[in-house]
């Protein structure tokens, strides 16, 4: 690679992946925000940076602060501590008529006493702009919803996708600089969910707003975000892309919220440079990693294997000494593009491993009680230590 | 099982699933016409007739003459009711001082009303009570109450000759001023409750979305809570005008001679002059005046379910 493309990489990394690069200025950035309800802290001590055009996705169970944390940035709330900026400017005290921000609510919120277009021309209204300029940035922006068609109709005579446009519609007409979506899918089904995931992308890439979502589902973060925060009671547990997330959990609580994993407990017993080894009873075993990990001999680590990265064999693959355990078949899954096997190890812990259904079996390649050996790469494995 | 008759219960299920309901709104329709449809007819006929001095005061107005029967329709007291200034002017009046009465409920029922919607649980029971609990008294003994208040050496004139800031007694009972005052007072939980009712099923996300739209709270209550409150502001207008055009008692005890309303003079003609025609012929004639704005509403409330929420 010459020195040229280098830079140019370089370049490339900074303008689309601009949390990798120091210089680049957040766009809205949390300082220390605590928000609390008598004295249960709903949000606390939340600092998070989300740069201009990114699609960021706030990922969380239920109760864990995610609508709070929206509603300090729209101006619902005020933060009990701390303080929000968007653009630069501090938005303490600015109310929510004065942000430059739109949000779509998760009930969507459309007034049932106007008809769709009234709705989207509802914002525009109140900036006091000409007629015929509301009229064309509203017919555009249904058309862009594809929602042309309905113009005329109330919200109750609509269904719960076409709801979700208009109030996407009404949420992007002012051009805000930020869009605030609260579990904008939440009401429909599956199908059109993933459907219109694609569309809300596409409607980003297009208008280039920045996009803050709220969501409770890990799949649909990690489809639509550009970067995701993990919440669990009020606290951010880890900020980074759907890849990072999954690849370099850094807790038990993010790689058991992002997919799926096996975590199995044991003491470091021996740290090199080179390579550590975890001695689990859970495991029945010791463990192989093939990198040095940070933490002193007798501390408590946790492996963690996603189901797809462990191999099932019949019989002790001959290569290895380190990461093969012995198991029998407890149960089995047929998910069609997948199955899933439930192996209960010697040791008594139980593994969870998928295999993809590359071709048709007739047969399921195990069955119960058959007795397999459990296996994977040094690699496969990620060491946490909380 | 297809292919065999249904047996009688099977039967009497399916004409149950299907005219049940009938069934079930045709006993208060029943009850309704008995008890509102019956008396009102007799009324009716009662306008119609001509007064005598008998038992019951009135002509009859079928009458069997050589087997068959005579109806004698008198349209007179209707156009006596017309042709005297005095029952014009009762019905302009009456309607004038509940509408204003209406009015005056709405601007201080509204905010009471609002205030108690976004009252968090605890605070919204004890202000729904309070609004309930003058039901628990007598309406007469709170009126007459009013008269206590408002007297030439009540409370008020009373309070204000003692801090000394007038130095002649304020007339305030036996005025319109007092009469505004009692039908205010006794109808404004008629106003407060439908319009509680409507505020408090609002949701609240709807104002929000409006503010965050770039509306002024001011302009967003005006935009968006006030329009999705006028059915309750009209169901609270009409429990308030309505009774308050017919109100009897509060211009007999807290109004002067000169504050006439039809509810007075209807009581005048039955009691004083005895003359049961007119004074049922005044009565029909109110109703009227009533029904017009009631099926508007309906007319109204229908529209909006057709094309609103
Ligand atoms: N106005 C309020 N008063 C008191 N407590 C509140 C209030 N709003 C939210 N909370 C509490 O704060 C916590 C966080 O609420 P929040 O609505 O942010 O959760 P969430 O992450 O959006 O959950 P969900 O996924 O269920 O929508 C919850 O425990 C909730 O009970
Ligand atoms: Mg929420």
């Amino acid at each position: 690679m010459s020195q040229g493309d280098k830079q140019q990489a370089q370049e490339c990394v900074q303008t689309s992946q601009p949390w990798n690069n120091p210089d680049a200025v957040p766009f809205i950035r949390f300082e220390h925000v605590t928000k609390k309800f008598g004295d249960f802290f709903a949000v606390d001590d939340v600092s998070l940076d989300i740069y201009r055009h990114e699609l960021f996705a706030l990922l969380g169970g239920s109760g864990c602060g995610k609508t709070t944390l929206l509603r300090m940035l729209a101006g619902f709330e005020e933060p009990s501590d701390g303080k929000i900026y968007i653009d630069g400017a501090d938005m303490s005290g600015v109310p929510a008529y004065e942000r430059p921000t739109n949000m779509m609510f998760q009930s969507y919120a459309l007034f049932p006493h106007m008809s769709v277009e009234q709705n989207v021309a509802f914002g525009l209204h109140q900036d006091g702009l000409p007629k015929s300029e509301i009229r064309d940035r509203v017919e555009e922006m249904l058309n862009l919803v594809q929602m042309g068609k309905f113009a005329k109709r109330k919200p109750h005579q609509l269904s719960g996708g076409q709801k979700q446009r208009v109030a996407l519609a009404r949420s992007l007409v002012k051009q805000p600089k930020v869009l605030l979506l609260d579990e904008p899918l939440g009401a429909l089904d599956k199908k059109l969910r993933e459907q219109t995931q694609f569309e809300l992308v596409n409607i980003q890439e297009k208008v280039g707003t920045t996009f803050v979502m709220v969501t409770h589902d890990q799949e649909e973060a990690m489809t639509m975000a550009s970067r995701i925060a993990v919440m669990n009671e009020g606290v951010i547990k880890q900020t980074g892309t759907p890849f990072e997330l999954y690849e370099y959990p850094n807790s038990r609580f993010t790689a058991n919220f992002v997919g799926q994993v096996n975590l199995l407990e044991g003491i470091l017993v021996d740290d090199n440079e080179k390579y550590a080894i975890i001695h689990s009873e859970a495991a029945g075993g010791d463990i192989y990693i093939d990198h040095a990990v940070s933490g002193h001999e007798g501390m408590t680590f946790w492996v963690a294997l996603r189901p797809e990265r462990i191999r099932l064999s019949d019989s002790q693959p001959a290569e290895t000494k380190y990461n093969c355990l012995p198991g029998k078949v407890e149960e089995i899954g047929y998910l069609g593009g997948l199955s899933t096997y439930h192996v209960r190890l010697d040791s008594g812990t139980r593994i969870k491993i998928s295999e993809p259904n590359s071709t048709r079996h007739i047969e399921p390649r195990y069955t119960w009680e058959d007795r397999v050996w459990v296996s994977w790469e040094a690699g496969a494995a990620t060491v946490l230590s909380q | 099982m297809s292919g065999t008759a249904p047996t009688p219960k099977q039967r009497f299920d399916r004409w149950m699933v299907r005219n049940g309901r009938y069934l079930v709104i045709g006993i208060p329709f029943f009850w309704l016409m008995l008890f509102f449809l019956v008396p009102f007819l007799i009324v009716l006929k009662i306008s119609f007739a001509t007064a005598e001095y008998a038992q019951p005061p009135y002509s009859a107005l079928f009458q069997w003459v050589d087997q068959g029967i005579n109806i004698a329709l008198n349209f007179g007291n209707y156009l006596f009711l017309l042709s005297d200034s005095l029952y014009v002017t009762a019905y302009l009046n009456s309607i004038r001082i509940a509408a204003i009465s209406t009015v005056i409920t709405l601007l201080i029922g509204y905010p009471m009303a609002y205030y108690i919607a976004r009252s968090s649980g605890t605070v919204r029971s004890v202000l729904l009570m309070l609004v309930i609990l003058p039901f628990w008294t007598s309406f007469l003994i709170r009126v007459y109450a009013w008269i206590g208040i408002l007297d030439r050496e009540g409370l008020i004139n009373a309070a204000l000759l003692g801090l000394g800031i007038i130095s002649e007694p304020l007339i305030m009972r036996q005025t319109e001023f007092a009469v505004y005052i009692g039908i205010v007072y006794t109808y404004l939980p008629f106003m407060i409750l439908p319009l509680y009712s409507t505020l408090e099923k609002m949701d609240g996300s709807l104002v929000e979305a409006a503010l965050d739209l770039g509306c002024r709270p001011w302009k967003a209550f005006a935009r968006v809570t006030l329009p999705l409150s006028l059915p309750g502001i009209l169901a609270g207008s009409l429990l308030v005008f309505i009774p308050a055009v017919g109100e009897f008692v509060i211009p007999e005890l807290l109004g002067g001679p000169n504050t006439l309303m039809i509810g007075r003079t209807l009581w005048d003609e039955f009691f004083a002059n005895r003359d049961w025609p007119i004074a049922s012929s005044v009565a029909i004639a109110m109703l009227l005046f009533l029904v017009v704005p009631i099926m508007w509403f309906q007319n109204l409330q229908g529209s909006e379910k057709g094309d609103g929420k």
